[in-house]
C-alpha cells in the first residue's frame, strides 16, 4: 500500500507528530512519501521523498492554498491512503482533501485491527470499526496512538512544490498561552478537578486534598472554561502535560484530550460516580464514589496521619 | 444578516450505553438526550451576533434527526434562534459526515447565509468533519476550532485554538463558516419567559428525500466496548472505608506518604 504522510510545521519548527505518521506507515507495512509546508532548514529525518512547499511563501495556516499544494502532490503520487494527524492542522485540512478526492475520511483513528481503522465513540466509552467504501482513503490519527518511529534516520529526497492559488483566509499571527503561575510539570502530586465537582466553591475541597498530599491542584478543561480555575492549571492537549508520582482525578471522565496530558503519571487514582468512565482505563485505583463525600473525608484522614 | 447554526442531539455522555441489536451503533433506548456541547457554543455565538446586528438579522437553527431532536431544537429557540428546521431522519446515526454535510449544504445553498456556525465536533461520533465539509461544498471560507469570535463590516476575526494552549489569529470576509470549540463563550440558560416565547416560534420539518442527493463513503461495521486493560482496582463502598483503603494503597504502592 502507498501512503502519503502530511507532516506539520509550526512557528519555525517541525512538529514531533511527523514521526508518529512515519511510525504508523511502518506499523501497517506501507510505503510512504511525505508532504510538508515548511522550510528547507528544518527537514525531517526521513528516508523517502519529501514534497516540500515553502511556508514563508504559503504560510503556516492557509487552508485553500495548502489544499491545492497537497492535491497536486496527490495527483502525482496517487497514494491509496493520505495520512494526517488528528490535530488542529489535520482536522482542518483533511476534510477539504477528502471531499476533493471523493474519498472516505476516517477521523481520530486509534488503531488498525486487521487493516480496519478503529475510532472512539461517546467520549471513548465505545469503539467502532469503520469500513470505507472508496478505494482511496484519508485517515487522521489520534495523537500518541501509534507511537513514535524508532530512531528517525535518513535525509529525504526533496521535491519542491508550488502553486498560485489565492488564499481565502488571512493569518495574523500566534498568541502564546499566558505564562507564569504554577508549573505543574514539577509537582510530585497533582489532584485534579473535573466537571464532576459541580460548582466553583468545590475547588477549595480539591485544593485542600492537594495540600494534604503535599501537591498542587489542577483541572480539566470545562473547569477552566467556566473560569473556576486558571488556564495554567489545565491538564491535557490544550493545557499542560504532567507526569507526577501521583495523579488524583476527581470527577473527570477521562476524555482522550485529558488523558493525553496525564497518562504518564506514575500512579493514577480516580474518584468517579460512574464505574464505566473511561478514566478507569488509566487508573490504578478507581474509587466509585461521590467526590463531595469522599474528598473531605480523605483529606481529614490524611491530615492526621 | 442571515445566520445558520447547525446542531446535533447527542446522548448524555454519562449514560449507561448498550450496543444495539445489529451491533453497529449504541442502543437509543433509555438514554437522556441533550444538545451536543460544542453546538451550545455555536448557538450562543450566533445569538450574540444576532443581537449585535440587531433588527436586520435572522437566525435559523438546523438539526437532522428523528422526532425527539425537536426537544433539543426548542432549547436553541429559547436561547434566541428565530426558527428551527428539522430534517426528519430516523436513521441519521447511520449517515456518514459527508452525507450529513451534503444535506446541510443542500438546504443552505440557495438561502444566502452570511454566516454558518457549527460545533467543531459531535460528542458521540466525533468526526470533526461536518462543518468544514459544509463550507467546502458551498465554496465558502471556513475557520475551524475557534475560541474567540468577532464580526465587523463584513469581516470576521477569530482565534483558532492549536495544541498546548497556543492560538492563531485569523480573519476572513463573509459569507463564511466557523466551527466552535469549547470555551468560546458562556452559553446562556434559557429563561422561563424565553422558553414560553420559543413555543410560538416556527419549527418546520423538511423531508430528507428533498435534501439527500449523495451516497455515503463509509459506514460503521461494528461497535463495541473497549477491553478494560491495565487491570486497575475498582473499589466501591462507604466513603470512610474507601478513604482508609486508599491511604493503605498509597502507603504500599507510592512514596508520596513517606
Ligand atoms: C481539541 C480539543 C482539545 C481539548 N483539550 C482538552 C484539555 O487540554 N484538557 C481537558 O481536560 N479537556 C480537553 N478537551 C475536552 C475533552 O474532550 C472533554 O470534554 C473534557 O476533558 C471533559 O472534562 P471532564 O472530565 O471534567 O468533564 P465530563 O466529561 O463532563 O466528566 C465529568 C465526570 O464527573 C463524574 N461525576 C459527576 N458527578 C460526580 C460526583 N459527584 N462525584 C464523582 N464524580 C462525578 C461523571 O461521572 C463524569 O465522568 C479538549 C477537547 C478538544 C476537542
Ligand atoms: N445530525 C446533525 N444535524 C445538524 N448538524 C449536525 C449533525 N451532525 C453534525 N452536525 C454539525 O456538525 C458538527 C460536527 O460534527 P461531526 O463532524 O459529526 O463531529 C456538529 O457540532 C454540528 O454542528
Amino acid at each position: 500500500m502507498k501512503t502519503l504522510l502530511v507532516a506539520e510545521y509550526r512557528d519555525g519548527k517541525l512538529l514531533g507528530s511527523t514521526y508518529e505518521l512515519v511510525a504508523f506507515a511502518q506499523k501497517i507495512g506501507a510505503e510512504s512519501s511525505m508532504f510538508l509546508v515548511g522550510s528547507e532548514t528544518v527537514l525531517p529525518q526521513y528516508d523517502g521523498t519529501l514534497y516540500l512547499a515553502d511556508s514563508s511563501k504559503y504560510g503556516e495556516f492557509n487552508p485553500a492554498v495548502h489544499k491545492q499544494l497537497l492535491l497536486d502532490v496527490i495527483a502525482r503520487e496517487q497514494p491509496e491512503m493520505v495520512v494526517f494527524s488528528h490535530s488542529s492542522y489535520g482536522w482542518d485540512l483533511a476534510p477539504r482533501i477528502s471531499l476533493a478526492l471523493n474519498a472516505a475520511h476516517i477521523s481520530e483513528v486509534v488503531e488498525f485491527v486487521d487493516g480496519v481503522p478503529v475510532a472512539p465513540v461517546c467520549n471513548a466509552k465505545l469503539r467502532r470499526e469503520v469500513k470505507a467504501n472508496t478505494v482511496q482513503t484519508v485517515v487522521s490519527l489520534q495523537a500518541g496512538a501509534f507511537g513514535l518511529s524508532s530512531d528517525p534516520v535518513g535525509s529525504p529526497r526533496v521535491e519542491r512544490v508550488e502553486t498560485d492559488t489565492a488564499p481565502q483566509i488571512e493569518f495574523e499571527g500566534y498568541e502564546e498561552a499566558e505564562a507564569g503561575g504554577v508549573d505543574l510539570s514539577k509537582a510530585e502530586v497533582i489532584v485534579s478537578a473535573g466537571r464532576g465537582i459541580g460548582k466553583p466553591e468545590n475547588i477549595a475541597m480539591i485544593e485542600a486534598l492537594a495540600k494534604s498530599l503535599g501537591g498542587e491542584y489542577a483541572a480539566s478543561r470545562p473547569v477552566v472554561d467556566s473560569e473556576w480555575a486558571e488556564h495554567n492549571r489545565q491538564v491535557g492537549t490544550t493545557g499542560q502535560t504532567v507526569s507526577p508520582k501521583l495523579y488524583v482525578a476527581c470527577g473527570i471522565s477521562g476524555a482522550i484530550q485529558h488523558l493525553a496530558g496525564m497518562k504518564k503519571s506514575e500512579f493514577v487514582v480516580a474518584i468517579n460516580t460512574d464505574k464505566d468512565a473511561p478514566i478507569g482505563e488509566v487508573a490504578d485505583v478507581l474509587l466509585v464514589a461521590d467526590l463531595k463525600q469522599l474528598v473531605p473525608v480523605l483529606t481529614e484522614k490524611l491530615q492526621i496521619l | 444578516m442571515k445566520i445558520l447554526v447547525c446542531i446535533k442531539q447527542v446522548p448524555d455522555m454519562e449514560s449507561k450505553f448498550k450496543v444495539n441489536a445489529d451491533g453497529r451503533w449504541y442502543d437509543a433506548a433509555d438514554l437522556a438526550w441533550r444538545m451536543n456541547e460544542y453546538d451550545e457554543y455555536a448557538v450562543e455565538q450566533a445569538v450574540q451576533l444576532k443581537e449585535q446586528v440587531g433588527a436586520d438579522s435572522d437566525l435559523t437553527v438546523l438539526c437532522i434527526g428523528p422526532e425527539r431532536v425537536k426537544e433539543t431544537m426548542k432549547k436553541a429557540l429559547a436561547m434566541g434562534a428565530d426558527r428551527g428546521v428539522n430534517v426528519a431522519d430516523d436513521n441519521s446515526h447511520q449517515k456518514d459526515p459527508f452525507e450529513i454535510a451534503s444535506i446541510i449544504a443542500e438546504f443552505a445553498k440557495e438561502q444566502g447565509f452570511d454566516l454558518i456556525f457549527t460545533g467543531m465536533q459531535s460528542q458521540d461520533r466525533g468526526s470533526a468533519q461536518v462543518g468544514v465539509l459544509v463550507a467546502e461544498l458551498l465554496g465558502l471560507p471556513s475557520i475551524s476550532t475557534i475560541v474567540d469570535f468577532s464580526y465587523a463590516d463584513g469581516r470576521i476575526s477569530a482565534k483558532r485554538e492549536l495544541e498546548g494552549g497556543v492560538k492563531a489569529r485569523v480573519s476572513c470576509a463573509t459569507p463564511a463558516l466557523v466551527t466552535c470549540q469549547l470555551g468560546l463563550n458562556t452559553p446562556r440558560y434559557p429563561t422561563l419567559p424565553n422558553i414560553m416565547k420559543a413555543k410560538k416560534k416556527e419549527l418546520l420539518s423538511v423531508e430528507l428525500a428533498e435534501l439527500l442527493k449523495v451516497e455515503g463513503k463509509q459506514e460503521t461495521s461494528k461497535i463495541y466496548f473497549p477491553e478494560k486493560k491495565g487491570g486497575g482496582l475498582v473499589l466501591e463502598g462507604d466513603a470512610s472505608d474507601l478513604a482508609d483503603q486508599l491511604i493503605q494503597i498509597l502507603k504500599e504502592k507510592t512514596a508520596v506518604l513517606a
